[in-house]
């Protein structure tokens, strides 16, 4: 499991300048590193569309957001995304904590079922944390110029 | 009350240095009264997302501030974003046309019209600075004063509707508009 100071170390070794989330419950424990660390901007929001959006802004104006949140509240951000994404064609990164992975076999969660298959609808390159690293998956997707997610699979709800 | 061409005119001369986003109808009447690098038709947007757009512009660039005009359709699918607003202290200035309609898909009544009040929502969301326009004479006398200032700012002003309009096309590409708009970001304010 990632902790909130090796989160922190690799968005710090990456010149992320903001970070926009609603947490869940396991994304959630990295909110003490997030939000004492003077490097980053923690940005809490209401709505996680909202969240990239003002990412969006963030990145026109030349910052280096990284947006946060549950699988549940990126199927729910679905219009904000396409328009970031794919009008305005801006790099945005995701950190995605994926509700009930760990149990796909046998969940009564349906999260596990739509997760992919929502994120190659929307055209979202993306990596899982465990297969891939935090700050080489940021900058991958920061050199092609194109938006990324990175999945966290977690446990149950 | 007034027009929404007379509401933009107060404000496109009051405007001082400041970015503009404009969204829905506004986005179609705002390039004839002004049309540089720091006018933003946010067109294709998100919807209801203009004033997250505009916070993460004005958190980039503290000093400039951003102004959005905002409908009162759009405004309402996105509530939560006064309280975004209110708790992350930045220079926006969101101007909310408030007509009762969907006027760019025809001029369907808008859930609440006439009765939702703007800037009582916007004070209960923490925002403290909140101005309340409904005819041309006031807003034109307080339009300098509610654009200056630290933000957030909700300027709730009270227009006509109008019904049969076409839905807005942006005046330029995407990607014109972004390179212009960070063009003129890039420049330094006078």
């Amino acid at each position: 499991m990632l902790d909130g100071p090796s989160v922190v170390a690799a968005l710090r070794s990456c010149g992320v300048t903001h970070v926009l989330w609603i947490p869940d419950s396991e994304l959630g424990q990295w909110e003490s590193a997030l939000s004492s660390c003077p490097e980053l901007q923690l940005i809490r929001v209401c709505r996680e569309g909202e969240a990239i959006v003002i990412a969006a802004g963030l990145m026109i104006g030349g910052k280096r957001p990284v947006v946060m949140m549950q699988c549940t509240g990126f199927f729910e951000a679905g219009d904000a995304l396409r328009n970031v994404v794919h009008d305005l064609k801006l790099p945005l990164f995701l950190v995605l904590g994926m509700r009930s992975w760990k149990l796909r076999d046998r969940t009564f969660d349906s999260c596990p079922r739509f997760a992919e298959p929502i994120l190659r609808a929307w055209q979202l390159d993306y990596t899982w944390l465990g297969e891939d690293d935090l700050a080489s998956a940021y900058r991958r997707a920061r050199e092609a110029g194109r938006a990324a997610a990175v999945l966290l699979p977690e446990g149950s709800p | 009350m007034m027009t929404i061409h007379e509401a933009l005119q107060v404000l496109a001369a009051e405007r001082s240095q400041r970015v503009v986003i404009t969204t829905m109808a506004a986005t179609g009447i705002w390039p004839k009264l002004s049309d540089t690098g720091l006018d933003f038709a946010y067109i294709p947007s998100a919807m209801g997302h203009g004033p997250g757009l505009a916070l993460g512009l004005a958190l980039a660039h503290p000093q400039r501030g951003v102004i959005l005009v905002n409908g009162d359709g759009s405004m309402l699918m996105n509530l939560g974003a006064l309280v975004t607003l209110a708790n992350h202290p930045a220079n926006v200035y969101l101007v909310i046309l408030d007509n009762g309609l969907y006027e760019v898909t025809g001029g369907q009544p808008l859930v609440g019209a006439g009765r939702t009040d703007y800037a009582l929502i916007a004070r209960g969301a923490g925002i403290e600075r909140v101005y309340t326009f409904t005819d041309l004479n006031q807003w034109q006398s307080g339009a300098r004063e509610a654009l200056s200032g630290p933000g957030p700012v909700v300027i709730w002003l009270k227009i006509e509707g109008r019904l049969g309009e076409k839905t807005p096309k942006p005046p330029r590409p995407m990607a014109e508009q972004l390179a212009r708009l960070q063009a003129a970001l890039a420049q330094p304010l006078v």
